[in-house]
């Protein structure tokens, strides 16, 4: 039987006033188990304090109920002055006598009642507390960055900063991402490259930096501080030790055929390649699917060429398992197909092109060195029409139903750089709406309209078609309400983004919740913006919602102080109201793992006896404490009630219910 | 004088910067003579940005007009669509070589349910 | 107005409410800070989430002679652990449906969403919920079935 101590604050004259404190403390002498009772002014004051540390000395007590205010307010404070002399601080419990009694009540009777009634809660609720302590997890020192795009590459070099260990691991042969293949970043026009490549040099020189460069998340063990990460090292066919980066292999190779994915497919390149001039690491890389010599067997000539000796055509894929504390997740996004969309006519002009092939069109690096020639004649285009939304705000399935966020200002810079570059072209945009919030943003756009005369038409394109050579392009004017058909030499398009598709392989190794249009969902949508519910895994970029350079640079500084904030830590403390199965009532049956929303559950074989020496293994349910969260779905969910939840056990809360009820 | 070059003159006359308009229609959301109007203030604005000079030369509504400039007060970018408006009928009034009425033959046509302003924007609207 | 029957109109419901501790705890606190008054006999049950609550947390109130009982959690899509009262929507749909065909009013049951910052929510809630089911009456159909209480 518990010894339990109640301690009835009257909070100056809040809880007084309405409630007859001194009646109550004589009245729950009464309830069984209660060995003291008293009243005081101020029970979170140091005095008040002192009367619950003597008493629970003096009586022996095993439990305390304290009639105060919202245990969202001082239950810290009375679980520390418990602790101090030695109590279990889950041992306590508030009854909410203020914000939901005395302050809500006017009469006094009434209010006395009903404090009566919540004390008794408590102290059911108390007679059925077990003392809890909080475990303890080692946390390893080092984070992994998923993506080597500016949302990883920003997140890396904060984390190595503050002097923690960090890998990158990007599936392709180089970091860099998306920005790399733009050309100038609005709304400053500043060129991309100039911006970027310094950045993922400093990645290279950094030594707490370890770029994974052509590898791939295999599988994920473990859970926050402690993450088991097996990555696939995928064959370069090239050393990347003994390579200088010195070309000498592309200007060989015969095979020049292959699409250039850098340049969005606009031209061609070698089997063996480095995908851009400034690549981290500057290291080729051979396309198997390509090479003669891995296809046929019969080449060999840049092997013969290599001065430093690195091909080896024979390498196969590595496995490396290290240990991670933190995991960033920033897998970045690509432009949608625009195929389905048909009335633009994609697939059957050369001259309709997407904003990310215009940017490479654009680029000094690019197919064209940057003379914008368009891709079917090489011509100098003279009236350029831009369709907004191709793809986004789009429920007819054949594109996404949020909006991409950042088409809106690319367009616009698209716009103006070419009315810049080459002021007799004619340049067009069709949209349903011009979004431009952000620091300078509207003021960018306003200038593309104002200053550099681009034709801006309220309405969208419903048909693209080729008449002799012109792409003529006919869409609705909203504002001067009538059809206009534009003859054009180039068209481009506006497209959507999505979140890159091997997002949802990590979202399932890391058992990261994902939406419906494949982002990974946050904590929090306002107060947790840069953490998955997942403890310890976090989102920087695209791969959590469609954003823009700024917006992707401070999530991941973000996610890096999130990250630091949890590498400094030697040890996790866990909170100890987590679910805890019954082995003997578990039947395995999977369905609180399916419910959890964490990933906190696993199965194990377990040997049980069954009476007459004899033993079974079954298969039962395991919580992971570090992960869980303490919510109950699991309990719940569990058919057999094997699932109970520490601090809110199914026996409290019923026993609860039945002190409420109680007539 | 040719299309481009009238449309050069109503701009030059309106004195106002029309690529600042932002399409949002405030203007026309507090016309008082809009129901009488066949081309709406903000499409004085848009119309002259397309170069549609023959559809607002041929426009009703430049005589509708009040010149009571609540267009000018209330557009959020400071583009004058009365401007554009008093542009075009100048335009049409000399294209038409009349110099409009004189002030003696006012006088009949004034009743006293005629608001005072109105007095005050015909004699604008039809002197030169 | 209150509608109350005039048969009932002594009668003072017995109310159990179960509040998830993030969002309608939290609403509840402020209604109390607020000083918006609901009637006294509802009586709240924190809980982490409102899919902490089990169909047998109700069915136990019900039994015991409670009148009415309401669950609140935060809004869909706010929640705190992501998914909880998704879970809490279908189970409650399903139990409320079964509860009716037992014959417990569906008047009796109720699941509102009462985000933190809904004090005034909270309270007009409570107040709308006791009139609605002091109308009902007295619930007895369970606990007339009900163990004696020794």
């Amino acid at each position: 039987m518990q010894r339990i101590g109640v301690f009835i604050c009257w909070c100056g004259s809040n809880i007084a006033a309405t409630v007859d404190v001194e009646r109550l403390a004589q009245l729950i002498k009464a309830e069984p188990g209660v060995v003291f009772s008293a009243d005081y002014q101020y029970m979170c004051s140091e005095n008040g304090q002192q009367l619950i540390k003597n008493a629970v000395k003096d009586y022996n007590l095993t439990g305390i109920v304290i009639g105060s205010c919202s245990p969202r307010m001082h239950e810290a404070t009375f679980r520390k002055a418990a602790e101090s002399v030695g109590l279990n601080p889950y041992m306590v419990e508030v009854a909410n006598l203020r914000e939901q009694c005395s302050w809500i009540h006017k009469d006094r009777e009434e209010a006395t009642k009903k404090a009566l009634v919540l004390l008794r809660t408590a102290i059911a609720k108390v007679r059925l507390d077990a003392p809890l302590t909080a475990g303890e997890s080692p946390v390893v020192k080092r984070a992994l960055v998923i993506g080597g795009g500016i949302a990883g590459i920003q997140a890396a070099l904060d984390i190595a900063e503050a002097g923690f260990p960090v890998d990158i691991v990007e599936k392709n042969p180089t970091i860099g991402g998306r920005m790399a293949q733009l050309d100038k970043t609005f709304p400053t026009l500043d060129c991309s490259a100039c911006i970027l490549t310094p950045k993922m040099v400093d990645c290279a020189q950094n030594e707490n930096i370890d770029i994974l460069s052509y590898s791939e998340v295999e599988d994920v063990k473990g859970f926050v501080g402690n993450f088991k990460v097996r990555i696939r090292r995928k064959a370069r066919y090239v050393d990347e030790t003994k390579c200088t980066g010195c070309k000498v292999c592309m200007e060989k190779c015969p095979s020049k055929k292959g699409l250039n994915e850098f340049n969005m497919n606009l031209n061609n390149r070698t089997a063996i390649y480095i995908p851009f001039a400034q690549a981290i690491p500057n290291v080729a890389v051979i396309d198997p699917t390509q090479c003669l010599k891995l296809k046929t067997g019969k080449c060999g000539v840049c092997q013969k060429f290599c001065g430093a000796g690195a091909i080896d055509y024979t390498m196969q894929d590595t496995f490396v398992e290290r240990e991670y504390g933190a995991i960033v997740v920033a897998t970045g996004f690509r432009p949608i197909n625009v195929d389905a969309f048909n009335e633009y006519g994609y697939s059957d002009n050369k001259d309709v092109i997407t904003s990310l092939e215009l940017e490479r069109l654009m680029n000094a690096a690019g197919p064209t060195n940057g003379v914008l020639l368009r891709p079917s004649d090489n011509t100098h285009p003279k009236v350029i029409t831009f369709i907004q939304c191709v793809g986004s705000r789009d429920v007819s399935g054949c594109g996404k139903p949020y909006c991409s966020k950042i088409c809106c200002m690319y367009t616009a810079k698209h716009a103006m750089l070419i009315r810049e570059k080459y002021p007799d072209t004619e340049v067009h945009v069709f949209y349903i709406d011009v979004r431009t919030p952000g620091k300078n943003y509207d003021e960018f756009y306003r200038r593309a309209v104002e200053q550099y005369g681009v034709d801006y038409i309220k309405g969208m394109v419903g048909k693209v078609w080729n008449e002799n050579g012109k792409l003529m392009v006919q869409g609705a004017d909203l504002i001067e309400n009538e059809q206009v058909v534009i003859p054009s030499d180039l068209v481009v398009l506006a497209t959507a983004i999505e979140p890159e598709p091997s997002v949802r392989k990590i979202a399932t190794l890391l058992t990261a919740s994902i939406d419906t249009n494949n982002f990974l969902n946050e904590s929090h949508p306002k107060l947790r913006p840069v953490e998955s519910p997942t403890a310890g895994v976090y989102l920087a970029g695209v791969c959590q919602g469609p954003k823009d350079i700024p917006e992707t640079v401070s999530q991941a500084s973000a996610c890096a102080a999130k990250v630091i904030g949890l590498l400094v830590k030697n040890h996790l403390k866990t909170n100890p109201c987590v679910a805890r199965p019954d082995e003997t009532a578990c039947n395995g049956c999977s369905q609180c793992a399916n419910v959890c929303a964490y990933g906190a559950i696993t199965y194990v074989d377990k040997e049980f006896r069954i009476g007459g020496g004899k033993t079974e293994t079954r298969r039962v349910a395991q919580v992971n404490p570090a992960v869980c969260q303490g919510c109950g779905a699991c309990t719940v969910t569990c058919p057999s009630g094997a699932m109970d939840l520490s601090g809110f056990s199914t026996a409290q809360i019923l026993s609860e219910v039945e002190a409420i009820c109680r007539k | 004088m040719d299309k481009r070059e009238t449309g050069e003159q109503i701009l030059r006359i309106s004195g106002t910067e029309i690529r600042k308009c932002m399409k949002c229609g405030k203007c026309s959301g507090r016309c008082p003579a809009y129901r009488e109007m066949d081309i709406k203030p903000h499409q004085f604005v848009g119309y002259l940005i397309k170069g549609k000079t023959e559809k607002l030369l041929e426009s009703e509504a430049i005589w509708h007009c009040l010149s009571c400039m609540a267009c000018v007060e209330r557009c959020p970018r400071g583009v004058a669509p009365q401007g554009v408006i008093e542009a075009v009928r100048t335009t049409v009034t000399r294209m038409q070589g009349k110099n409009g009425i004189s002030a003696e033959d006012i006088p009949p046509i004034v009743d006293e349910l005629i608001p005072q302003q109105l007095l005050v924007s015909a004699y604008r609207k039809y002197n030169k | 107005m209150q509608e109350v029957n005039t048969e009932n109109e002594k009668f003072v419901p017995n109310i159990v409410a179960f509040c998830c501790n993030w969002c309608s705890y939290a609403g509840a606190d402020l209604a109390g800070s607020s000083r918006l008054s609901y009637p006294a006999n509802v009586k709240i049950v924190r809980v982490p989430c409102s899919c902490r609550v089990n169909p047998t947390f109700v069915l136990k109130a019900f039994q015991r002679g409670a009148d009415g009982v309401i669950l609140c959690g935060c809004h869909p899509g706010d929640c705190h652990y992501v998914t909880g009262n998704y879970y809490t929507r279908r189970r409650m749909a399903l139990l409320f449906s079964f509860l009716d065909y037992l014959g417990i009013e569906k008047e009796r049951t109720r699941v509102e969403w009462v985000s933190a910052a809904e004090g005034a929510k909270f309270s007009a809630v409570m107040n709308d919920f006791v009139r609605q089911v002091t109308a009902l009456g007295e619930n007895k159909r369970i606990s007339d079935l009900r163990v004696k209480e020794e």
